[in-house]
């Protein structure tokens, strides 16, 4: 009975193990490749530190597994290791696993700041928002700026609306506003990696770049009420055109009073 | 030998105690056992109160879990027990399954988590093991207990307030506004206020604890008793009573900021703060708000709390399993300074960390690069532990018993929760899965895969010195097996979930298209958590069954060294039939002075047998 404790819980870290190896080709792994620039990077980092965590938990479980092994074949009459401890490995599993952590926070620097550090977006997204994304239970609010102006932090005459979905264009960075009108969301787009709070009373700049164009889901990852899980939304990375085409038709349906049609019809 | 001589007040202090004890004998049964002052009665009091809520608890999350693998399906036996949710057609409603989620979290953690460490434990063990009669305040202490009454009420009127199906929906960690205006959800009124109630009463609670367990442990440790002859529990639980005693205000003040954002919607009161609300927002088609306040700042002031009390809800934990670690592998604790420098310098740090709850949240990112280094650093007193935890088993003489396997099993799930943890701390891979299913795997894994372990591994180490008997240790294996797989079925698989991006506090994920296909894997989750909410009655019935029924025993049915293990079993009013005086560290198995008394263990009060004696005591 004692050796089988020993296999035990050798056994539950192998499982994990498989578990995690047989994840991918199952789907059951990030929804997709990243699909945004700073998406690389992030999960460059990740696999970073998944393969540092996955040696450390083969490392650490095995030693367990083997200490109760150890255990299980012993004969009772020996006496057990009388010790208190070693100096010489306290100072060894100090120093190595503080190099180790030091590192993994040094290589995130960069990426931290090209995602949050304003000052180190890129150039020609910094002062020019492509829309606001204004969140509120249990939808995402879009106000483009009148096409040919700039996106003015309050809503100006000629503002254009929609609800919902997102046009941005693809291949090339593009910024949003993100704010929220009543209480606090995230704006979530698992495939691009993006995730930022909107909070009350703040404006809040995030910037991707969208490598394909395509549909994108967004989400709110922020508990926001009762609705939370519905606030489905989409982003839609289309050319520069296409973009600049939607915002056309969009002014056209705003502007829409009905009479022109009437005219046109008699 | 220096140290002996000013313990020597607290001896005759404890002499004094002791006859004041004898004083009380014929006490009537509701000051024996109800309106107790005695700390082993308090602590098996807020046992028993945890384990119960433990059940609560467990069943809330049960509820959440069915509706993640059968979204929107009539909930068995509840749905019409209660006869709730008549007009959803016996469903879960979207509202009320955010009550679900905030209420598992704040029954286990504020409910059972905490004062089942330093409430029942920390209460039974503190005086035990360093070798007084009682607590230095005993009457605050039986207060600490009866607090813990009118907060539980105070949650459960919380449950009704709003209505039945509107309980408190924001999530144990309230962020403002969503808890800071009644018109911003079902469960944002008069529940939340209740809640809030609740909350500030369960603190009042600890920082009495907390007060009398710093006090006790400075003041009254028997003679000989030094610092680095304390127990790792005795350790942790003084660190932990730092941390609270620091912490704890904070919370209690934002709690009250909070309260007086909101007071006026459930009292005539002119008293109307807006700490949390900044203006102009219009929340669901509600006049837009007044005031000048910032979000931001629950968090901060939330986060300084309860991250701390992250550590709070573990540090406990460590020092009881590297207690039973020890004795179960008749070996000393492996790096017993380390042990304590590592624990000291978790609380160190702990109280710098908080802002990696925030790295979503908006706040300056200079902010979140210091925090992110911070808690890197933070893994590594947590590394040195598991470490030093292997070092302890390695080459021991390990009794395999259900305690021991708890112990294992601690040690064993903390790794995959301190590792996890480094994802987290790494600032653009946090990004990612903040507020995923992968943060929900990680704290369940410190939170279950820790603390819990070793909660069951301590109580039924333990329960001889609380009931005089055994509690069975074949039942308690069989626990353990159920527990442990149901365990990992259920919250393995979460890692999985949050990789694939599926946010936490959702009540039907589904909806989305790109994690429809991970439904399968949430109905294995949730049958797995079915197993192991059934295994929690094997405890409940082993540990009720034995109080009357279980196998008889004597003062120290494990071969233990600590004090308490000197005591009779159960110790009668005021502790110890003979006033113990402490000779050695507590982790002296296998030593040659046990060898030289012929068994491999050598209690804290044998005096050092003639020769072999000097040279063992003076190197401490």
């Amino acid at each position: 009975m004692k050796k089988f404790w020993a296999l035990f819980f050798w056994f539950w870290p192998l499982v994990a193990l498989w578990v995690c190896a047989i994840a991918p080709q199952n789907n059951w792994w990030f929804p997709s490749p990243p699909l945004s620039s700073l998406g690389h990077q992030i999960d460059g980092l990740f696999y970073l530190i998944l393969i540092i965590v996955a040696v450390t938990f083969v490392g650490t479980q095995f030693a367990l597994g083997y200490a109760l092994w150890q255990g299980a074949v012993r004969t009772p009459e020996k006496k057990a290791w009388f010790s208190h401890g070693s100096h010489k490995l306290e100072i060894i599993w100090t120093i190595v696993p503080a190099f180790i952590l030091v590192f993994i926070s040094l290589t995130q620097l960069e990426v931290l700041a090209k995602i949050r550090v304003l000052t180190s977006f890129p150039k020609d997204v910094q002062n020019a928002p492509v829309a606001e994304v204004m969140a509120r239970q249990f939808e995402w609010r879009i106000r483009y700026p009148k096409p040919g102006t700039q996106l003015m932090t309050e809503p100006r005459p000629g503002d254009l609306y929609f609800v919902n979905e997102v046009h941005v264009p693809a291949a090339k960075p593009a910024m949003i506003n993100l704010r929220t009108q009543d209480v606090q969301h995230a704006f979530f787009v698992p495939r691009l990696r993006v995730k930022q709070d909107a909070v009350p009373g703040l404006i809040i700049p995030v910037w991707f770049e969208i490598e394909k164009a395509g549909e994108y889901e967004l989400l709110c990852a922020e508990l926001c009420g009762w609705g939370h899980y519905k606030m489905k939304a989409r982003i839609i990375a289309e050319t520069p055109e296409q973009v600049t085409a939607y915002l056309q038709r969009l002014e056209q349906e705003q502007n829409e009073d009905g009479v022109a049609d009437e005219q046109a019809s008699q | 030998m220096a140290t002996i001589t000013p313990a020597v007040e607290t001896h005759s202090h404890h002499d004094h105690s002791h006859e004041h004890g004898h004083g009380h004998h014929e006490q009537s049964f509701i000051s024996k056992y109800v309106f107790s002052t005695d700390h082993k009665v308090i602590g098996i009091q807020f046992l028993i109160t945890t384990i119960l809520m433990l059940m609560v608890g467990g069943a809330l999350a049960l509820a959440v879990r069915w509706q993640l693998a059968f979204p929107w399906e009539s909930m068995p036996i509840i749905g019409r027990l209660f006869g709730l949710f008549q007009t959803e057609g016996g469903q879960i409603s979207p509202e009320f399954y955010t009550m679900l989620f905030t209420m598992h979290a704040s029954v286990m953690i504020f409910l059972v988590i905490i004062p089942v460490l330093a409430g029942a434990f920390g209460n039974f063990l503190i005086p035990l093991q360093i070798g007084a009669d009682d607590m230095a305040f005993p009457v605050l202490n039986m207060l600490s207990y009866w607090f813990m009454w009118p907060a539980i009420a105070c949650f459960g009127i919380s449950f009704v307030a709003g209505g039945a199906t509107a309980g408190p929906g924001n999530g144990w960690t309230s962020y403002p506004v969503l808890s800071d205006i009644a018109s911003a959800a079902p469960g944002s009124g008069a529940a939340q206020t209740w809640w809030l109630f609740g909350l500030t009463l369960v603190g009042v609670s600890s920082m009495m604890g907390s007060v009398n367990y710093m006090t006790t442990i400075i003041n009254m440790r028997a003679p000989g008793m030094t610092l680095f002859r304390m127990p790792l529990t005795i350790w942790a639980m003084f660190i932990t009573a730092i941390l609270q005693a620091f912490a704890l205000p904070v919370l209690t003040a934002a709690g009250f900021m909070l309260v007086f954002d909101r007071l006026h919607e459930l009292l005539p009161t002119s008293i109307h703060s807006g700490f949390f609300i900044p203006s102009g927002l219009v929340v669901n088609n509600a006049e837009p708000t007044v005031g000048g306040g910032q979000p931001l700042l629950w968090q901060h002031l939330f986060w300084f709390y309860s991250h701390p009390a992250v550590y709070i809800m573990l540090l406990p934990a460590m020092g009881m399993v590297s207690d039973m670690l020890s004795c179960m592998s008749r070996k000393p604790v492996f790096g017993y300074k380390p042990m304590v420098y590592s624990m000291a310098a978790i609380a160190g740090l702990g109280f710098i960390v908080w802002g990696h709850h925030m790295f979503t949240s908006g706040m300056n990112p200079a902010l979140g690069m210091t925090f992110m280094t911070s808690t890197m650093m933070i893994a590594l007193p947590s590394a040195i532990k598991v470490f030093n935890w292997i070092g302890t088993i390695w080459d021991g003489n390990i009794q395999f018993n259900a305690v021991f396997l708890n112990c294992a099993a601690f040690v064993a799930l903390f790794i995959v929760g301190g590792l996890s943890g480094i994802f987290m701390a790494a600032v653009p891979v946090d990004i990612y899965f903040h507020d995923t299913y992968f943060i929900v795997a990680h704290f369940h894994y410190v939170l279950f895969g820790a603390t819990l372990f070793g909660v069951f591994a301590g109580i039924q180490f333990w329960f001889p010195k609380m009931f005089g008997r055994m509690m069975s240790d074949r039942v308690q294996k069989l626990h353990f097996v159920l527990t442990f797989i149901g365990m990992n079925g259920t919250f393995f698989p979460m890692h999985l979930l949050g990789i694939a991006g599926m946010p936490r506090r959702y009540a039907d994920p589904y909806l989305h298209g790109y994690l429809e296909h991970l439904l399968p894997m949430n109905q294995f989750m949730t049958i797995s958590a079915i197993i192991m909410g059934c295994a929690q009655f094997l405890l409940l019935g082993n540990f009720f069954y034995s109080i009357f029924r279980g196998e008889k025993c004597g003062r120290n049915p494990w071969n233990a060294n600590g004090l308490e293990w000197s005591a009779p079993s159960p110790p009668g009013h005021g502790n110890f039939d003979v006033p113990p005086v402490c000779y050695r560290g507590p982790y002296e198995y296998s030593s040659p002075e046990a060898d030289a008394v012929g068994q491999d263990f050598i209690l804290q009060t044998s005096p050092p047998p003639a020769g072999v004696a000097r040279t063992a005591v003076a190197a401490h």
